[in-house]
């Protein structure tokens, strides 16, 4: 008999999402949907507010990542405010936005990896729920654990020092900042007692790394087999091709790495993507129009962006970079579970690129606001921990909002979460005679590879518990099963 | 002739000159008694109702009764406390006064008597209007979904001619401060930055410069409204 069958919502995810799967009368997975079921409407009430408002209010988005759409708005803004499209602020101005933004990136892709997927890598995928959590984490591998939980403060006070707060913060303002880095401020980060300074993060980065590389060489299969398919990669690179999360041109690559985007302005995005709606989700499926809605997706994200990329701007992860790009030979690499890999590399990156910054005597300059000739019409992009974001503002000669266009990290890697859950589906229920919890939490592994944070598209709120259904064809609940 | 006068407060002496308001007279011995409507170099009006006190053991406005030789005044007490509370709450529910997006965060008077009343959830229900914006002031916006129609900024914002910048319109539930078109298309910078300032929630916004003081540095961040008086 065939069945559907449904995780809803989806665990260890902020944010909510169910996954529906069909299995055919032999047992075999013939479609599975991700779906996004919660509404939230920015796009729709940030309308007729006073502009500068858009960066405190969009960021609410989410708790985890504010910090990017607090950016990715204010970026926006500063090309309404004549500040220009990303190079226009003064040294002080883009160096403590940079910093603000190293610092999240660093405590969300912490976050991420630590605290939400690493115990799939410590108890395995079918491991028990009761310990598969970071309070069993704690318990199994005591130093591994604090050393996240350490990273990840040290990420937030990061932002509380150039934004005001750790969470929802009001540091960036169209055409600069509100504040610059006192000495003060730049002693607690550069030197603080250990571990809580930029040297110690640094080196406890490069242990992340040589945890998930020890992981991987005892697991090659798993790691290289889990959802690995070919796919295209988007980006924002700068403008030499380096590495960049904050500023840049847009570039993607097809799956041999050939240019299918090739380092556009971000101004006009909207000339070269393009968002599908379907009935079954709240989330867009954005694409790129020159290849259409089959062949135009993309992924975005830490693998995307290593895919992407020409270098790395700083030594320590140049060289890990120069190790995984030599994994698949220069080619894209395409393996779900390497988006952990590709997001340790990046974790180091930002603790170099954190330690530099607080080096720079630039961050105690003075002069914190450009503004020149106002415009109607301002675009933000920028690198968000999951992926590539884009925010969209126009405004009426009242200065009130008129239009807000947010394509978000995740609704970017909508379509490739969709593949990834059917070939994890596949590889783990073709053919099984029972649908075990191990076999649903491998589904939601493959999400949580990608995106631990749906809340940008959807809603947060608390803990999700993990509830599986089984459908037959005439839509009758013939199991259920609850985590 | 002895200017001055005695009375008590929550049974603390207070010596007050003669003439002085209540609230003034507490405001120079060290007690603070809150107060919304009331504004500086202003004739008190009372309106607000959060300056509630007893005295012998009557509801009064201490912005507007004179202090008397002899008198009884009950300030600080939870009865009271709990009527300035619902006062507070009743000003949320009936405005969208979302703090997490308003740039008057962290300045503004009515937050920060929700922190000092510790207002979790208010009693009542919210209303949620759709009052809109008056955005046509090259100078400032009038977020009338915020206004607490204190009258401050009516009685405060003039020209040099004395002419009034604000005034009620229509009456009753439909009641609203509006910005008079065309002078709002006329104000000055220091007058709309002075609007703003005297507005004591983010109904008056001046334009195009937001949430320039960093988290940390604004009015009530580090201390609560009310401490800057009290002993």
């Amino acid at each position: 008999m065939s069945k559907k069958i449904t995780i809803e919502p989806v665990t260890r995810v902020e944010g909510h999402g169910k996954v529906t799967i069909k299995l055919n009368d032999a047992g075999e997975v013939t479609d599975s949907r991700l779906h996004i079921v919660e509404f939230r409407g920015f796009e729709r009430f940030v309308q007729g507010r006073p502009y500068w408002e858009a960066p405190v209010l969009v960021q609410r988005l989410c708790g985890i990542c504010p910090v990017s759409h607090h950016l990715a708005a204010a970026k926006a803004l500063d090309v309404i405010v004549g500040a220009g499209t990303g190079d226009g602020l003064t040294a002080v101005g883009d160096k403590m936005r940079r910093l603000m933004h190293y610092g999240q990136f660093f405590q969300s892709h912490v976050l991420h990896f630590f605290h939400l997927s690493s115990p799939d890598f410590l108890f395995g995928f079918d491991g028990d729920p009761v310990t598969r959590n970071i309070i069993g984490v704690i318990q199994e591998n005591r130093d591994l654990a604090i050393q996240g939980v350490m990273m990840r403060k040290y990420g937030q006070e990061v932002i509380k020092h150039t934004a005001g707060k750790k969470v929802h913060g009001t540091g960036a303002i169209p055409g600069g900042i509100n504040k610059n880095l006192s000495i003060a401020e730049r002693d607690i980060l550069l030197n603080g007692a250990d571990p809580l300074n930029a040297d110690k993060m640094v080196e406890w980065s490069i242990g992340a790394l040589e945890f998930f590389k020890g992981y991987h060489k005892a697991n090659v299969k798993t790691v290289d087999g889990f959802a690995n398919f070919p796919s295209n990669h988007l980006s924002l690179v700068r403008e030499d091709g380096a590495f960049d999360i904050y500023n840049g041109v847009l570039r993607a690559v097809d799956t041999n790495g050939n240019r299918i985007l090739n380092d556009v302005d971000c101004q006009d995005y909207d000339k070269y993507i393009e968002e599908e709606v379907r009935n079954w989700s709240y989330m867009k499926f954005p694409y790129l129009k020159s290849l259409g809605k089959e062949k135009g997706w993309y992924r975005v994200g830490p693998l995307a962006r290593l895919n992407v990329c020409d270098f790395i701007p700083t030594p320590l992860a140049q060289k890990e970079f120069e190790e995984f790009k030599a994994y698949t030979h220069g080619k894209p690499n395409g393996m779900s579970l390497h988006y952990h890999w590709a997001r340790l590399i990046e974790v180091l990156h930002s603790a170099e690129m954190i330690r530099d910054l607080l080096n720079d005597p630039d961050l105690q300059n003075d002069d914190l606001v450009v503004k020149g000739e106002k415009l109607y019409k301002g675009v933000g992009v920028i690198e968000a921990p999951r992926g590539t974001l884009f925010h969209h503002y126009e405004i009426n000669k009242d200065d009130q909002i008129t239009l807000a266009n947010l394509i978000v990290s995740t609704t970017n890697n909508n379509q490739p979460m969709n593949t990834a859950v059917n070939l994890t589906a596949k590889s783990f229920m073709n053919g099984q005679k029972e649908i075990t919890e191990g076999m649903m939490n491998a589904v939601e592994v493959a999400i949580r590879a990608y995106d631990p944070c749906l809340s940008c598209a959807t809603h947060a709120m608390g803990q999700m518990p993990l509830e599986m259904t089984l459908i037959n064809e005439k839509d009758e609940i013939i199991d259920r099963k609850n985590k | 002739m002895n200017d001055t006068i005695k009375f008590k407060i929550d049974s603390q002496e207070i010596v007050a000159k003669k003439g002085q308001t209540i609230v003034e007279a507490a405001k120079d011995n060290g007690v603070y008694i809150p107060t919304l409507c009331n504004f500086e170099g202003v004739k008190p009006k009372g309106c607000c109702r959060m300056c509630t006190i007893k005295v012998n053991n009557r509801f009064m406005t201490a912005c507007t009764t004179p202090a008397a030789a002899g008198m009884e005044v009950e300030n600080d007490s939870a009865e009271l406390n709990d009527i300035r509370k619902s006062i507070i709450e009743l000003l949320f529910v009936t405005g969208n006064h979302f703090c997490p997006s308003c740039e008057k965060s962290g300045n503004c008077e009515l937050q920060a008597f929700g922190y000092r009343y510790q207002m979790m959830v208010p009693r009542f229900p919210y209303n949620f209007p759709q009052k809109g914006i008056d955005a046509s002031s090259p100078k400032i916006i009038k977020d009338q979904n915020r206004c607490i129609m204190c009258k401050r900024c009516i009685k405060t914002i003039k020209d040099e001619e004395g002419r009034n910048y604000f005034a009620f319109q229509n009456r009753g539930s439909e009641l609203a401060v509006v910005l008079d078109k065309k002078l709002g298309k006329e104000m000055t910078d220091e007058l709309a930055k002075l609007a703003m300032e005297n507005c004591p929630v983010g109904s008056i916004i001046y334009k195009e410069i937001g949430f320039e003081k960093p988290i940390g540095t604004r009015k009530y961040d580090k201390q609560p409204i009310g401490s800057e008086i009290e002993v």
